[in-house]
């Protein structure tokens, strides 16, 4: 049977191949054409005033070949995993991610599931309560929200909290008395409570609940804002009038009425918000000590590491990427209409 | 537009965003006049608190703070203005061709839009600043690159809107040239979107110049830059001083901007505000 | 009989006079049409009744259901009466049904609340409704969603939705102003036939008398919040008393016969 979903699916997953291929296009030419000489970069000064062996070098790296070739030695590499090497590391970059992917993934998942309740929540209190005091309380901290620096925040955080207050349990994923939980998915509070480590798992939501927090923030205000006026408009509809001329409880027309019809829109922002997360990770686990790829960009990028750099920026389009494609989907299930449309 | 404007001005938000925005304006201008000290000066007392002396106390390397964050407006607030300048410009040009001469320019024009959205935005200027080097000048270049697709997005969005409405049509057949009726027609009518959308945005890239300043792939280190400063604070982050205060610019900065933007849009009629929102998207 | 009696009605939103004193009497098995201008407060007046108001409003006089004052009942209560004892149909039946939820769960949610019906039997009812509205293939209908109709049909489901848990009163709202000429009739047809068949009171609200001299039993004109006329309609076609009516019948494009 051609359901109309599979089709919607087929297409959305042909749009998600081609930004994946876009996406290597970009990391490949930013690794390329830039004024910045890979040999230089990689070489050192003595190595640079010899001929010979910056030759060698364009050889050995196929620089000296044309681009559209190099592009396919490139995608050649990367379907086979082969990100290069990382010059801090002097690893492979596809290992170096492939252990710091995870805590960034718990790091920024925690920071999603937070924001969406927290700013859902938030927006709905705001459109409901319209123009009175606590909207406009809610307008000013959702402001605030999406205007604070990330990094800043970060580092205040750090510093009142854990450092003054000592609230917070400290920097890292777990105390360094802990022994990590087996590893099965790389996420330490899921490992801990499938194991049934517990004292593991309070361990690693206390180290995960600062930073979490704080990579939120920016999120927590975005979404806010956003559910606040798509439930206004949701709320002004024909529709939500006629479900309480039905007599159903508030209560009923508010969660299956209106917040399924503002889902699309609020769905929509927290695909891009969980882009925003992975950038927010860059500038928040550097500070908190959060062993993750943020961490690892970071490094990369002040020491100009670029294969490491490439390869987080990789990762990091192709998660997007996959957002992306779940972003589509969910409209798919929410909405019927785009279900048959498309 | 205008008309409405004086009531959506007179609400707290909106004088709040006028009055920390001039006062910034101010200290750009008049910096050397405000400032206690030469920022660059490393002759004081190192890690000094906030006193008498030192009203944001003294850095790592015994410079004023004050002073710093004084003229760290100087650089980061004209910077970020030209750059959201330029985005306009470029952004607003692309977009405008896009949705103009539809066909191939609007294809190849859009989709590579589409992919600079496929990267979470610090995520891609970090990698594009990182592989032209670090300084500001490529550091400014990155923000660019990752900036210019929404005012594409819009732009292409309204144009295409207003391509089909009559007073564009009848210009067309009245002989006007592409460029006339683009003149005339067309950028009055997106200019007022583009204004809050350009107003919401200063924020967004003075966080993002400042980020990459903070990752040192911005403002080379005596220079003094917030997020520059921000970053030389986490070496010693048990003094709060040191980077408290240039954060505390940056937020105020984009708050208030923040503040302008909002105010515009509510200013502007509802309909373009949502197509603002959604193209924006 | 009557069911439902509105007497004194005012309604005031911002401090501005929006209806100045109403009465009106619905009886079992009539269709009560109430025409007017857009402004002249009619649909005010049928929101009114079913407590939906916009934020802000103030009421005064009565509006009795089987004796009980809607107007001075609590929100709770008034909530139990909705949907149940009051039905209500909307205008622009393009808007009036969330897209996102089929037909079925629309007519069934508001069943399984007020009358406490499970799964199952809320289902077959749902079916037999939409079968009774005329809609063709009503088990197939039951899943599908709002955009899959034509417009004559989702005004149909839309019926269908508000006699669900068998109230007394009817609320419609313009309910064929949205249509083609041609749906229309068959929508004020089946209006009709339920209002006989169920011994309903149907408030139409219009503002086209042509709509109301093909189906109500009595006609009440409005103007400026007040009301101008009431009579049963063959006399209010024929020979208005108020120079207003007369100006809204000489305003009909065909008027050969009343």
């Amino acid at each position: 049977m051609k359901h109309p979903l599979f089709r919607f699916l087929a297409r959305r997953l042909a749009v998600s191949v081609l930004l994946a291929v876009g996406v290597t296009l970009i990391t490949f030419t930013l690794t390329n054409l830039v004024p910045g000489d890979p040999a230089a970069a990689n070489l050192g000064q003595q190595a640079l005033g010899n001929p010979a062996i910056v030759k060698q070098f364009r050889e050995q790296n196929g620089l000296d070949k044309p681009l559209p070739v190099q592009y396919v030695t490139y995608l050649g590499h990367l379907v086979q995993g082969d990100l290069g090497e990382s010059q801090q590391s002097h690893r492979p970059v596809d290992a170096d991610l492939a252990e710091f992917v995870p805590a960034t993934f718990e790091l920024a998942g925690a920071a999603l599931v937070l924001s969406l309740v927290v700013g859902v929540a938030f927006g709905v209190i705001a459109a409901l309560r319209r123009d009175r005091l606590v909207d406009q309380f809610l307008r000013v901290t959702s402001l605030a929200g999406v205007s604070v620096p990330t990094f800043w925040l970060a580092l205040l955080a750090f510093y009142f909290v854990f450092y003054r207050l000592r609230l917070a349990p400290g920097s890292g994923r777990l105390a360094p008395t802990m022994t990590p939980p087996p590893h099965v998915t790389g996420l330490y509070t899921v490992d801990a409570a499938m194991a049934g480590q517990w004292d593991v798992f309070a361990g690693a939501v206390g180290h995960l609940a600062l930073p979490a927090l704080v990579l939120a923030a920016y999120t927590i205000g975005l979404l806010t804002r956003f559910t606040r006026s798509a439930v206004l408009e949701v709320l002004g509809q024909d529709y939500v009038r006629a479900a309480r001329a039905k007599g159903l409880p508030g209560r009923v027309v508010l969660l299956q009425y209106v917040l399924r019809a503002a889902l699309v829109p609020i769905i929509t922002v927290a695909g891009l918000a969980f882009g925003s997360l992975l950038s927010g990770t860059v500038l928040v686990e550097s500070i908190f000590a959060w062993p993750g790829i943020g961490q690892y960009a970071y490094k990369s990028a002040t020491n100009l590491d670029l294969p490491a750099v490439m390869g987080v920026g990789l990762v990091v389009g192709a998660i997007y990427v996959v957002v992306n494609l779940i972003v589509d989907v969910l409209y798919g299930v929410i909405d019927p209409r785009v279900r048959s449309t498309t | 537009m205008i008309r409405r404007l004086p009531e959506a001005w007179r609400r707290p938000l909106a004088v709040t965003g006028l009055v920390v925005t001039a006062a910034w304006l101010i200290v750009v201008v008049a910096a050397p006049l405000l400032a206690p000290y030469d920022p660059l000066a490393q002759k004081f007392p190192r890690l000094r608190p906030p006193g008498g002396e030192h009203w944001f106390g003294t850095d790592d390397l015994g410079r004023d703070v004050l002073s710093r964050v004084l003229y760290g407006a100087r650089l980061s607030i004209p910077l970020t203005l030209l750059l959201v300048a330029l985005s306009v410009v470029i952004g607003g040009l692309l977009g405008a061709c896009a949705g103009y001469f539809g066909r191939w320019v609007d294809e190849t024009i859009m989709r590579v839009a589409d992919l600079v959205f496929a990267f979470p935005t610090v995520i891609l200027a970090m990698a594009v600043a990182a592989s032209l080097g670090a300084s500001l000048r490529n550091a400014v270049l990155a923000v660019l690159v990752v900036s210019w697709p929404a005012y594409a997005r819009v732009t292409r969005g309204l144009v295409l809107g207003l391509r089909t409405r009559e007073f564009v049509l009848s210009g067309r057949l009245l002989g006007f040239s592409v460029w006339r009726s683009l003149r005339t027609d067309v950028v009055p009518n997106v200019a007022g979107p583009v204004l809050v959308l350009a107003t919401l945005d200063i924020g967004t890239q003075l966080l993002l110049l400042s980020g990459l300043s903070f990752l040192g792939l911005g403002a080379k280190p005596p220079t003094a830059e917030w997020g520059a400063m921000v970053a030389s604070a986490t070496q010693v982050f048990d003094k709060w001083w040191v980077g408290v205060f240039p954060g505390l610019a940056i937020l105020t900065v984009v708050l208030a901007f923040n503040f302008l933007g909002d105010t515009l849009r509510d200013a502007l009629d509802p309909r373009t505000a949502r197509a603002i929102k959604e193209r924006a998207l | 009989m009557t069911i439902l009696a509105i007497e004194g009605l005012t309604v005031e939103l911002g401090g501005r006079p929006i209806i100045r004193g109403v009465d009106l009497a619905l009886e079992s098995g009539n269709v009560h049409g109430l025409a007017g201008e857009s402004g002249s407060g009619k649909t005010m007046t049928g929101l009114a009744v079913l407590g939906l108001l916009p934020h802000g409003a103030r009421t005064g006089g009565t509006i009795s259901l089987g004796g009980t004052d809607l107007l001075s009942l609590s929100p709770k209560e008034m909530n139990r009466r909705r949907g149940s004892e009051i039905g209500m149909v909307f205008q622009d039946q393009s808007t009036s049904l969330h897209p996102m939820l089929s037909a079925g769960r629309q007519l069934t949610d508001h069943m399984r609340h007020h009358l406490g019906l499970d799964r199952r039997r809320a289902r077959e009812r749902a079916v037999e409704l939409l079968g009774k509205v005329r809609i063709p293939d009503p088990e197939g209908a039951f899943d599908r969603y709002p955009h899959q109709f034509s417009g004559g049909m989702r005004q149909r489901i839309a019926i269908a939705i508000a006699l669900a848990c068998e109230p007394r009163v009817l609320i419609a709202d313009e309910p064929t102003t949205a249509l083609d000429v041609t749906v229309q009739a068959g929508i004020l047809r089946l209006l009709r036939d339920l209002c006989d068949d169920l011994g309903l009171a149907v408030l139409l609200v219009t503002h086209d008398l042509g709509v109301m001299s093909a189906v109500a039993d009595v006609i009440s004109v409005m103007r400026d919040g007040r009301l101008v006329e009431t009579g049963p309609r063959a006399r209010v076609m024929r020979d208005p008393a108020d120079p207003y009516t007369r100006e809204l019948l000489d305003a009909l494009p065909d008027r050969s016969t009343p």
